[in-house]
């Protein structure tokens, strides 16, 4: 069941980054490493700078300073097709302007690979087969991108990004528009790929279930990072997020999880 | 065992969807020709379709015609020959770059028109009537006026709508139709201050559109430009494709999306330029051959860019024949003919197929 199988993990290290844009500091000096085949979550409040970082690494987006690395190599010093076949990213863009059929939109994930009109290989064709099986959108292959549901939508979208092959995948608030079980099984294939996984994720309890290490952002700052029992605390959550919140251990896995009570003043022991 | 038989059918249906393509494309060029044929010979002078492919022999192969067929092969070859051709180029040509031109500005409304390009063209057209520009260039000076000043409005939209992200979609728009309005204004102006009628009929010609001006010496040139456009544009398909994603998904997909905008502009202001000179705007074939085509065989580019140039040369023949014979002696113009025939036509097809564009 495994996607990737072309092109080994690579590390990933975002050395300092620093954005500004019109005075504006959306990123202040982010550093973060992601080690090769690690699945690493993003988190933080809105406007903390998580997309921000994401765009600098798939190009679209130049860091005032600062670098991206990949195994060593400074990504942004590489042609942008050569560095777009070496990561891949499910942006928050669910759209297209165009009705083409899923099968064409999976395919276009060739398209750093491809010159000119090159035709894809029987290789490349088996390729988005198989992306369109592991995200469960191979009955929907010949409909228009148009005709799904956003969820469906995404599920495709995902499946384009697997087809380009990465080294490193990058995934902006993936489980958007997902129903629970696509949730929990996109989740999972992240899980199994080998591919380095750097993700953006709102919700803390699937972050925590699916990441090997979480890094925290606010301000445009990294907060902290680590594995994720020692990074989802009750405080980090209150200082970052400004909520009360109360982290159980997951009974069968032993992830932290977090409980939330609607009401500020509702837990015991508040602090 | 299950791979095996998904692989034999993934290969089926490639070899199927190739097969479906060269088939509609023989097809089309068969319809073409055929189009071609029958639209020099129709006419007042009616001429059967043998003795028009007799005459066209002729003239290809330096052969002799009889004294009593001179006049015919005169009308044959000299009149109809050259603007027949330039429906096909024309039509083609419009068909063409409003498919690349909805995907630049990202908008369905777009037509090869919509970034101000005929009414600079106009305006250069009249200035060379009523300020007598460029008379160093006898006949060819409209021509010459008319694409100076189609690509100066290029030039113009392309600095204003320039920022630091690059050419983005709406601003280009915006800026079209702004300057497109400018540009309207200079032309009265020139019309309210020229001494005669002649600039009110260069006006109505460049915005309405014709092919009565189609002669073998400005045939070669826009066929040329078109051609090489189009060969360009083709080349582009992938990317054009990947635009329609959105520009972050682009970027993330190793597309410069700046670098391709600014492409597609040059391409298709140079294309639009060199048609505008010779035709006028010649309205909805630019607008709606995209989006027919699309409704027929579905958005990638690969195909539409194949498909869209023939399916725009026939519509763009069978047009010009109605516009010039229904009415005879008197024309009609072109782009009332393009818009009373094709806009039945795209309703009922759209209406079928439930078409979408740009739905989220």
């Amino acid at each position: 069941m495994s996607t990737s199988n072309a092109k080994a993990p690579a590390a990933l290290r975002l050395d300092r980054l620093r954005v500004e844009i019109d005075g504006h500091a959306l990123l202040a000096g982010l550093s973060l490493d992601v080690a090769a085949g690690q699945v690493v979550g993003l988190v933080g409040p809105n406007g903390s700078g998580k997309s921000t970082a994401l765009r600098c690494v798939y190009r679209a987006l130049r860091p005032t300073t600062g670098t991206v690395r990949l195994d060593e190599r400074d990504l942004g010093a590489l042609p942008r097709r050569d560095a777009a076949r070496r990561v891949a990213a499910l942006t928050q863009e669910n759209g297209s302007e165009l009705d083409f059929t899923v099968r064409e939109v999976v395919a276009l994930g060739r398209a750093p690979h491809l010159r000119g009109n090159q035709a894809l290989s029987r290789r490349e064709r088996e390729l988005c087969e198989r992306a369109m099986a592991d995200l469960d959108v191979t009955h929907l292959a010949d409909r228009g991108v148009l005709t799904l549901s956003g969820g469906e939508r995404q599920r495709v979208l995902a499946a384009r990004a697997l087809t380009q092959e990465p080294a490193v995948l990058l995934l902006d608030e993936p489980t958007n528009h997902l129903d629970l079980r696509h949730q929990i099984e996109l989740l999972s294939l992240l899980r199994r790929t080998p591919t380095t996984v750097l993700v953006v994720l709102h919700d803390l309890n699937l972050a925590a279930a699916v990441c090997d290490r979480i890094g925290v952002l606010a301000g445009g700052r990294l907060v902290t990072a680590g594995p994720p029992e020692r990074v989802l605390t009750a405080e980090l959550v209150r200082d970052v997020f400004g909520v009360t919140a109360t982290v159980v251990p997951h009974p069968l896995t032993g992830a932290p999880q977090l409980l939330y009570a609607l009401s500020p003043s509702t837990p015991p022991g508040d602090a | 065992m299950s791979t095996t038989v998904a692989r034999g059918r993934t290969r089926r249906r490639e070899r199927r969807e190739r097969g479906a393509l060269v088939l509609q494309v023989v097809a089309l060029v068969a319809v073409l020709l055929l189009s071609v044929l029958l639209a020099i010979g129709l006419g007042p002078a009616t001429v059967a379709p043998v003795d028009t492919a007799r005459h066209l022999w002729a003239a290809l192969t330096g052969g002799t015609i009889a004294a009593d067929d001179v006049t015919e092969y005169q009308i044959i070859w000299q009149v109809r020959t050259p603007r027949v051709l330039l429906a096909v180029v024309v039509g083609a040509g419009l068909s063409v770059v409003g498919v690349a031109v909805q995907a630049l500005v990202r908008n369905a409304l777009a037509d090869p028109f919509v970034l101000g390009v005929s009414s600079g063209a106009s305006v250069g057209a009249v200035s060379v009537t009523v300020l007598g520009a460029f008379a160093s260039l006898g006949v060819h000076a409209l021509t010459f006026g008319a694409f100076v000043g189609a690509l100066a409005a290029s030039a113009l939209v392309y600095l204003a709508s320039f920022s630091r992200a690059g050419l983005t979609p709406l601003r280009l728009v915006l800026t079209g139709v702004a300057l497109a309005y400018g540009f309207q204004a200079v032309m009265s102006v020139l019309v309210y201050l020229a001494p005669d009628g002649e600039a009110t009929h260069a006006v109505l010609f460049w915005t309405l559109g014709g092919l009565g001006a189609a002669s073998w010496g400005s045939l070669p040139v826009v066929a040329a430009v078109v051609a090489v456009g189009m060969a360009v544009l083709h080349r582009c398909a992938r990317p054009l494709d990947v635009l329609a994603l959105g520009d972050e998904t682009a970027a993330s997909l190793g597309v410069d999306t700046a670098a391709v905008r600014g492409w597609l502009f040059v391409v298709t202001s140079l294309m639009t330029g060199a048609m505008v000179a010779v035709s006028g705007a010649i309205g909805f074939v630019g607008l709606v051959m995209p989006h027919l085509v699309r409704i027929l065989v579905g958005a990638s580019h690969a195909r539409v860019l194949v498909l869209a140039p023939l399916v725009g040369a026939v519509f763009m023949v069978w047009a010009d024949l109605v516009a010039r014979t229904l009415a005879a002696p008197r024309e009609l113009p072109l782009g009332v003919v393009t818009a009373l025939v094709g806009v039945p036509v795209f309703l009922a097809l759209m209406r079928r197929r439930g078409y979408l564009f740009g739905v989220r």
